[in-house]
């Protein structure tokens, strides 16, 4: 890089008019690779650039997302209280679902598929963490989540290593699905307490996804299958509307 | 890099114009890819802000203001996003292509607004705001300019950086913190925006002001009768 004043020292050069608009409209031309952004007006290619733009920023997000780094954890006093913490339904806050009978129903790329119980969940190490919530809308809350790690879970069921993906299923008919590799995060969660308190109704009891590195609509409510693999059928309820599918914080 | 000149002669009217070669081909191409991007970031942004119009909490929630939805672009909250998701790109790599060339280039030195720029800056704004009389043009750029374009595009910087910090408050969170969390990281970028939006509007008028051959130059490069530069 050269350090000296550049001042007025003209490199002059005569020309005609004629000659002047030559060179004026060449370099205008120049431009014309702008116009290119205008395919993004046209109907029948603006879905699939959007498309092509959403996939490019879920591929760097998922090259951004680091396996050991952990999420901000707070205080007890930073807590958003209990009664404060949106609940966020899709279309009921209550799908019934009846206590005594569920079971978490455990299929695909798996060494020991079936029905599990929660006390087969629950006799995993549990994990309590003071986390933050963050909501494609915009707003944010921290929450305190117990739970074990999906990573346990994954463990225990007989995961394959190499499987890619983690589908599940919800009372609701919401579904979700998660990349292993967030899936194996430390601070990855089946979740059944908010607040130390057993899971509400409104909050996806028995057993819900909190994710602290993914957004809100990853965090799914009212478990029951889960399915590991290595291709996705489906991604999730929002993702298949148009939503990110990685969508990692 | 010396600053390229031309002499029209006009052989048959007689009349001798200068030229200038102001704006080199990178930063014209910059400069309206940046624009358009801007345009799609801030009209797809006001619709992503539509979903949670607030910076309080959301229980209970109240709203900043209501936004008309024939003002944002994307027309829902995830139509929104892949426009936002997908112009950022294009923002950031015009931004660091325009700031990479004027640093390689030291182009830069004509726009950057430093210290001995300040006293000019008064004069100017007297000028241009209380019909004070016209500072005499030395540069390519007054001192108010370089004020101007000095700050947008540290807002330009600012844009991104509180941008990913509400992207990905987990993987930059060091980011977030800087800006005291994702939520104040939220209300900088929207802040930021109509910071923007101001330099946007005072650009606009200028460039209205200053007429057709000073529009042109972001066009062609070539800026005729500059009233500087010439011999």
């Amino acid at each position: 890089m050269l350090l000296v004043f550049r001042g007025f020292n003209p490199m002059s050069s005569r020309t005609d008019p004629r000659r002047f608009k030559a060179l004026s409209r060449r370099e205008l031309l120049k431009l014309t690779p702008i116009v290119a952004l205008g395919s993004f007006a046209i109907a029948g290619l603006q879905k699939p650039l959007l498309k092509a733009g959403l996939d490019f920023s879920d591929w760097a997000s998922a090259k951004l997302f680091r396996s050991g780094h952990l999420a901000p954890t707070f205080r007890d006093s930073d807590l958003t209280p209990f009664d404060r913490f949106p609940i966020n339904d899709y279309d009921l806050d209550d799908p019934g679902v009846d206590f005594d009978e569920w079971t978490l129903t455990v299929s695909g790329a798996v060494q020991k598929p079936g029905d599990y119980t929660l006390d087969q969940i629950q006799a995993l190490p549990k994990l309590t963490q003071n986390t933050r919530h963050v909501c494609v809308e915009g707003w944010d809350v921290i929450g305190q989540f117990g739970g074990v790690r999906l990573s346990d879970f994954l463990e225990m069921i007989g995961s394959d290593p190499t499987a890619r993906f983690i589908s599940l299923e919800c009372a609701d008919d919401y579904y979700e699905s998660l990349d292993m590799a967030t899936a194996m995060h430390p601070q990855s969660l089946l979740c059944y307490e908010m607040y130390g308190h057993p899971l509400t109704r409104e909050h996806g009891a028995p057993l819900r996804l909190q994710i602290p590195t993914k957004i809100g609509y990853k965090q799914a409510k009212y478990l029951t299958d889960i399915k590991v693999g290595h291709v996705l059928e489906k991604i999730g309820y929002w993702e298949d509307q148009g939503y990110s599918e990685f969508y990692g914080l | 890099m010396a600053t390229r000149t031309m002499t029209i002669e006009d052989a048959k009217a007689g009349e001798v114009t200068h030229a200038v070669y102001e704006h080199p081909f990178l930063v014209r191409l910059c400069h309206w890819l940046n624009a358009v991007s801007l345009f799609v970031m801030v009209g797809s942004g006001l619709q992503i802000f539509r979903a949670f119009p607030s910076f309080g909490s959301k229980i209970p929630q109240k709203n900043l203001l209501d936004w008309p939805k024939a003002l944002a672009l994307g027309g829902w909250l995830g139509g929104a996003l892949q426009w936002h998701l997908t112009f950022m790109w294009i923002y950031i790599l015009t931004g660091l292509v325009y700031v990479g060339y004027q640093v390689f280039t030291g182009n830069y030195r004509q726009v950057l607004f430093v210290r001995r720029d300040v006293p000019g800056v008064w004069p100017m704004v007297r000028h241009y705001f209380f019909f004070g009389p016209k500072p005499p043009v030395r540069e390519a750029y007054n001192p108010l300019q370089k004020y101007s374009y000095t700050s947008a595009i540290g807002l330009g910087m600012l844009s991104v950086l509180t941008g990913l910090a509400i992207w990905k408050p987990v993987q930059f969170s060091w980011l977030a913190w800087l800006m005291g969390g994702f939520h104040l990281a939220r209300l900088w970028h929207f802040l930021i925006m109509w910071a923007m939006l101001s330099f946007v509007f005072g650009h606009l008028v200028m460039v209205v002001l200053h007429g057709w051959q000073n529009f042109a130059s972001m066009l062609t490069g070539w800026k005729k009768d500059s009233g500087y530069g010439s011999e």
